[in-house]
């Protein structure tokens, strides 16, 4: 397992290189969003009009931070469950996405997809939103306003802690539980 | 009849509300400080590294714990002699609301169906229990989606009996793996009625970590599931070792003899509570 720094936006050449286990200090742009900002995200493909950032290279950070305390640029924003964003991220990983941040299982579909479009799952520590939130040196809200914590916020990190849950060939870091039969 | 402020009992929920989100019970603090020692695994120690690290430094900042600073329940203990003028859920909620905003905690709260956030946090969900006497018992938690989201109630049938509630909540455990952020804390309802059993699940959340219950055999059986749950290998965020999860509080209540309920309520590491009496 090895521990690389790399910058945003991602290439094939990073996710190549990663292998579940491995640690990654991210550093650049990534992009914030959660259930409602990726419901908004389909709705727009699906009319056929722009998203609000690039997709190609992007990394999606699945985080609803807690508000900015004054001199702050944002407050607390540790990782959400990714699950819930199984149902979206597959199309989003077709179009460009090279990673998703955020804790817990992935669905088949979206290793698949991640497999077939050279794409990374990053994991957070979940719960540890003061200790990440010291690694996001600016925020600004750039989508979706009305859905206050939920809003699509582009935000740049400075040695973002990471380690690779899900590879683009089929790693996985999770450890399977002891089941006795 | 004693009269309590309205108001007194705004303050407290408000502090309470900001002071749970900003610092680690100490019992807690405490079984983290315990896993970065003994954990098997080198990546569970570095999370239960940064868990303490996160605990300092939110504490030093004010920034929460956790950006999911939860739906906020209360559980109430309201003594019969006791009276609130305006009434006790006026009085909590409006010291929920304040503590969310001045704390710049996150209002989590939406319409299930539209999804837009009610902006506030509201409504708080406030169970209310009536107990003899003239003083008022409120106890605060927290409590994260990611953790909720895991919990589960089901109606065992009574042949299923303890065998049928380990295998349950084993197999919860295991089906939840990395998503409610462990090492976990798990409370258990077993037995009342279908929306009983996650109301006592809940409450027994808000127990100290290294009490041990007065009943021995519930005791026991504690005991006998917890080192269930961690014998599974899940460890810190799901990277493996030996800290799936730091305890399990089990609450019993007579049930219908046709039913056997049981409810697992799913709590992460962050257990924020707090309680204030009047």
């Amino acid at each position: 397992m090895a521990t690389y720094t790399l910058n945003t936006p991602l290439t094939d050449a990073d996710i190549e290189m990663l292998r579940a286990g491995d640690m990654v200090l991210l550093n650049g742009i990534i992009y914030s969003g959660r259930d409602a900002a990726h419901k908004k995200l389909m709705e727009l493909l699906d009319k056929g009009e722009p998203l609000p950032f690039e997709l190609k290279g992007a990394s999606i950070y699945y985080v609803g931070p807690s508000p900015a305390p004054p001199g702050r640029p944002i407050g607390s924003a540790g990782p959400t469950t990714s699950y819930r964003m199984d149902a979206y991220a597959p199309r989003l990983l077709s179009l460009g996405l090279k990673a998703t941040i955020g804790k817990g299982k992935r669905s088949e579909e979206v290793k698949q997809a991640m497999r077939e479009h050279k794409a990374v799952y990053f994991g957070a520590t979940g719960g540890a939103g003061a200790l990440l939130s010291k690694c996001i040196t600016a925020s600004k809200v750039i989508a979706f306003d009305e859905l206050g914590p939920e809003a699509v916020r582009e935000m740049t990190v400075k040695d973002f802690p990471l380690l690779v849950i899900n590879d683009a060939f089929g790693g996985e870091l999770y450890a399977k539980p002891n089941i006795k039969e | 009849m004693r009269e309590i402020n309205p108001a007194d009992i705004s303050a407290a929920v408000a502090r309470m509300c900001v002071s749970a989100n900003t610092l680690l019970p100490e019992d807690v603090r405490k079984k983290l400080e315990e896993g970065y020692q003994n954990e098997t695994t080198e990546a569970g120690r570095e999370i239960f590294r940064q868990l303490i690290e996160n605990a300092d430094l939110s504490f030093e900042t004010k920034l929460p714990l956790c950006q999911d600073c939860g739906m906020a329940v209360f559980y109430v203990e309201m003594g019969e002699e006791a009276h609130v003028a305006g009434g006790i859920n006026k009085a909590i909620t409006e010291g929920m609301i304040a503590g969310y905003k001045d704390g710049f905690l996150r209002k989590s709260l939406c319409h299930p169906l539209t999804r837009k956030n009610t902006g506030d946090n509201t409504p708080a969900v406030i169970h209310v229990d009536h107990v003899p006497g003239d003083r008022v018992k409120v106890s605060y938690m927290a409590k994260g989606g990611g953790s909720e989201n895991m919990s589960r109630v089901t109606m065992l049938s009574p042949s299923q009996g303890w065998e049928g509630i380990k295998k349950f909540v084993v197999q919860r455990v295991v089906e939840a793996g990395p998503n409610p952020c462990p090492p976990i804390i798990l409370g258990i309802g077993i037995g009342g009625s279908f929306e009983l059993a996650p109301k006592i699940a809940k409450k027994a959340l808000l127990r100290k970590l290294d009490d041990t219950h007065p009943d021995p055999v519930i005791a026991a059986l504690e005991a006998e599931l917890l080192e269930a749950v961690n014998t599974l290998g899940i460890g810190p965020m799901g990277l493996g070792g030996s800290y799936t999860c730091l305890g399990v509080k089990i609450a019993m209540a007579p049930c219908h003899i046709a039913s056997l309920p049981l409810a697992v309520n799913v709590q992460c590491h962050s257990a924020r509570h707090e309680e204030a009496e009047f």
